[in-house]
């Protein structure tokens, strides 16, 4: 059995390699800032006229950026999935797993390497939505947890997109698998529009999407919800710093073990 | 002397399809054994249950007295694995590459460096050592691959088909480092489907097929069991055979082959050298006919065939999949 400290030095061996692999591919860092960008600009100024149902005295750019947040670094964890098939795909993981290194090293490694991803693109973000009339209008230890509660959820979902790299083994595959199954939770929430907009099953369905409260959690926490602002009806949205912080022990409670698991058994081919 | 590697029994199944159907095998300490087989024979499933990699349905393995099955980890920290396809990170430096290794063997920084140093320039990859992978020719990531599988001076090393892909100067090469760190000391499991190859660099060899061991011993064990020489002569005029056939039977020791088609002609005979004078003697008239003529010892090729009923590159997949042979295998001598 490796030690602690083992793992963790392993890990951060297979952090950096994975961190070298961002500099050298442009367009990781392409795909981690551009489209963000792309993002932000659409919806504030192409969508953002068209969608109603905001409360006076809130703007749409500071409704709208904590709601790309959320959408962009749930979308970032997706990579993970991809990369570690990539791995598979090339022979890499049957070399790590004939080494004598830690066996959770290869995906702590990648997941850390991920979250470093979603650091760069929620910074970039973070500057586009300041030209464009987003503010934080909190503390600076309040916009700080807003930040930690988007990143800390996305690294959950990054463990969970490791197992379906582990299972699915097809880089092409599982991004498009994800995006599927993605595409609509990011939707299906309050990120782009307020709930009081959808009809009641969606709605219900939204409330209680963690990607919901985790965009409500950054908005409370970036303070761009306003004042009279009505009280959400469901549990999840009264205490979404809370409810999110629950999905995420919950997703890393059984995904990491399960991913794990299933890395010591897997075998390329 | 001990068995740096042992096998009993080993079996594995992928679903219907049995893979290994019972296995034995004993390496002694410092040896090299050249494991051989065609294509899905099983020689890659050994060497996954050998690196830990998968779990056999039963029987035994052992690789430095330690059983692979209880203590995969103490395994892993003493034995190097080059799979059959190359396993480098294409976005690192052949340096990156192999410090990376090292480092995950827990050499420490100072010592992974050193030795990836020294294996960059001992591959004859210094040059390219700063470049990414991905830059590499095919033959440079074996080597890499190769290198990292080194990198901590494994004892026991498994070499799945190392020379697959490499051209013939680089496939000298390689042997010539087979064989130095077989000098030193290192215990080698070697697959192959080159049967030069394992000639070569090979103490013992086991043929496999289907999952099940078929033959095993020395090269010229081996050999002697497939038997006979053969005159062999290639013609310009196919009407000349049944002439040549005719003068040269009282030398054969069995029914001569002829081949119309290919306008080739081999009879086994016993006596070296003065059987093919003796029978260019008798062929006086006939050797303006004759472009080629040779005295053949039956050299592995022959063994498979004679073992297995099939050639070693008999399976269409082969052909695709290694498109450089390193030498015409089966070809006249
Ligand atoms: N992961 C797997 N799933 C299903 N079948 C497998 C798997 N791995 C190997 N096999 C089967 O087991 C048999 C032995 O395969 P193996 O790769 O060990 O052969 P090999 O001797 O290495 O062949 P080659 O010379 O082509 O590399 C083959 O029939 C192969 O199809
Ligand atoms: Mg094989």
């Amino acid at each position: 059995m490796t030690s602690l400290s083992e793992t963790l030095s392993d890990s951060v061996v297979i952090t950096k390699r994975n961190l070298i692999k961002v500099k050298r591919v442009p367009d990781l860092i392409v795909f981690a800032t551009l489209s963000p960008i792309m993002f932000v600009v659409l919806f504030r100024y192409v969508f953002g006229g068209a969608i109603g149902g905001l409360p006076p005295g809130i703007s749409y750019a500071e409704f709208l950026l904590p709601g790309i947040f959320a959408q962009t670094v749930v979308f970032g964890s997706t990579i993970t999935g991809a990369s570690i098939a990539d791995d598979l795909q090339k022979g890499l993981i049957d070399r790590f797993r004939s080494l004598p290194m830690s066996r959770s090293a290869v995906l702590v490694g990648r997941t850390v390497a991920d979250a470093g991803l979603n650091v760069i693109s929620i910074a970039v973000m973070a500057l586009t939505g300041l030209l464009v009339g987003w503010r934080i209008n909190s503390s600076l230890g309040e916009a700080i947890g807003g930040f930690l509660v988007l990143l800390v959820f996305a690294y959950a979902i990054s463990w969970l997109m490791a197992m379906v790299g582990l299972l699915v083994r097809t880089p092409e595959v599982v991004q498009n698998a994800s995006f599927i199954v993605i595409f609509p939770i990011t939707f299906i929430a309050n990120t782009f529009v307020p709930l009081e907009t959808f009809p009641a099953v969606l709605r219900t369905f939204a409330e209680w999407n963690p990607v919901s409260s985790v965009t409500l959690a950054a908005r409370e926490l970036f303070g761009n919800v306003p004042p009279g602002y009505p009280e959400p009806e469901a549990w999840s949205l009264q205490n979404p710093v809370l409810y999110t912080l629950l999905w995420t022990a919950l997703i890393l409670a059984v995904f990491v073990p399960v991913s794990v698991r299933l890395y010591k058994r897997t075998a390329s081919r | 002397m001990s068995n740096a590697i042992l096998v009993e029994e080993l079996q594995k199944r992928f679903g219907s399809n049995t893979a290994l159907a019972g296995v034995d095998l004993a390496v002694p300490e410092g040896s090299v054994l050249g494991l051989l087989g065609p294509n899905g024979a099983g020689k890659t499933t050994v060497v996954r249950i050998l690196t830990t990699l998968l779990q056999p349905d039963a029987g035994r393995a052992e690789v430095a007295g330690i059983d692979v099955l209880r203590e995969p980890d103490r395994v892993r920290s003493l034995i190097g694995l080059t799979g059959q396809y190359a396993a480098v990170d294409e976005y690192l430096t052949g340096f990156e590459n192999l410090e990376m290794v090292g480092r995950l063997y827990r050499l420490g920084k100072r010592e992974s460096r050193e030795r990836a140093g020294e294996l960059l320039e001992r591959f004859d990859l210094a040059d390219a050592a700063n470049r990414p992978a991905k830059t590499y020719s095919g033959g440079m990531r074996r080597r890499l691959d190769i290198a990292a599988s080194l990198i901590a001076r494994p004892r026991v090393l498994f070499l799945d088909e190392p020379t697959t892909g490499l051209d013939p100067r680089s496939r000298l090469g390689m042997w010539e480092f087979i064989a130095d760190l077989a000098g030193g000391g290192t215990t080698i499991l070697l697959t192959t489907q080159y049967l030069e190859e394992a000639d070569r660099l090979a103490d013992g060899m086991v043929v496999i097929d289907r999952g099940r061991v078929i033959a095993r011993g020395t090269a010229d064990e081996l050999k002697a069991q497939v038997g006979g020489q053969r005159l062999e002569f290639a013609v310009t005029d196919a009407g000349a055979l049944p002439a040549m056939v005719e003068l040269l039977r009282p030398l054969a020791v069995d029914e001569p082959h002829v081949d119309e088609q290919a306008r080739r002609l081999s009879i086994p005979v016993s006596g070296g050298a003065e059987v093919l004078a003796e029978a260019l003697r008798r062929l006086d008239g006939h050797t303006a006919d004759i472009f080629d003529v040779g005295l053949r010892r039956p050299d592995l090729d022959d063994v498979f065939l004679a073992l297995t009923g099939h050639a070693a590159e008999d399976d269409p997949a082969a052909a695709d999949k290694t498109p450089a042979e390193p030498v015409p295998v089966g070809g006249t001598r």
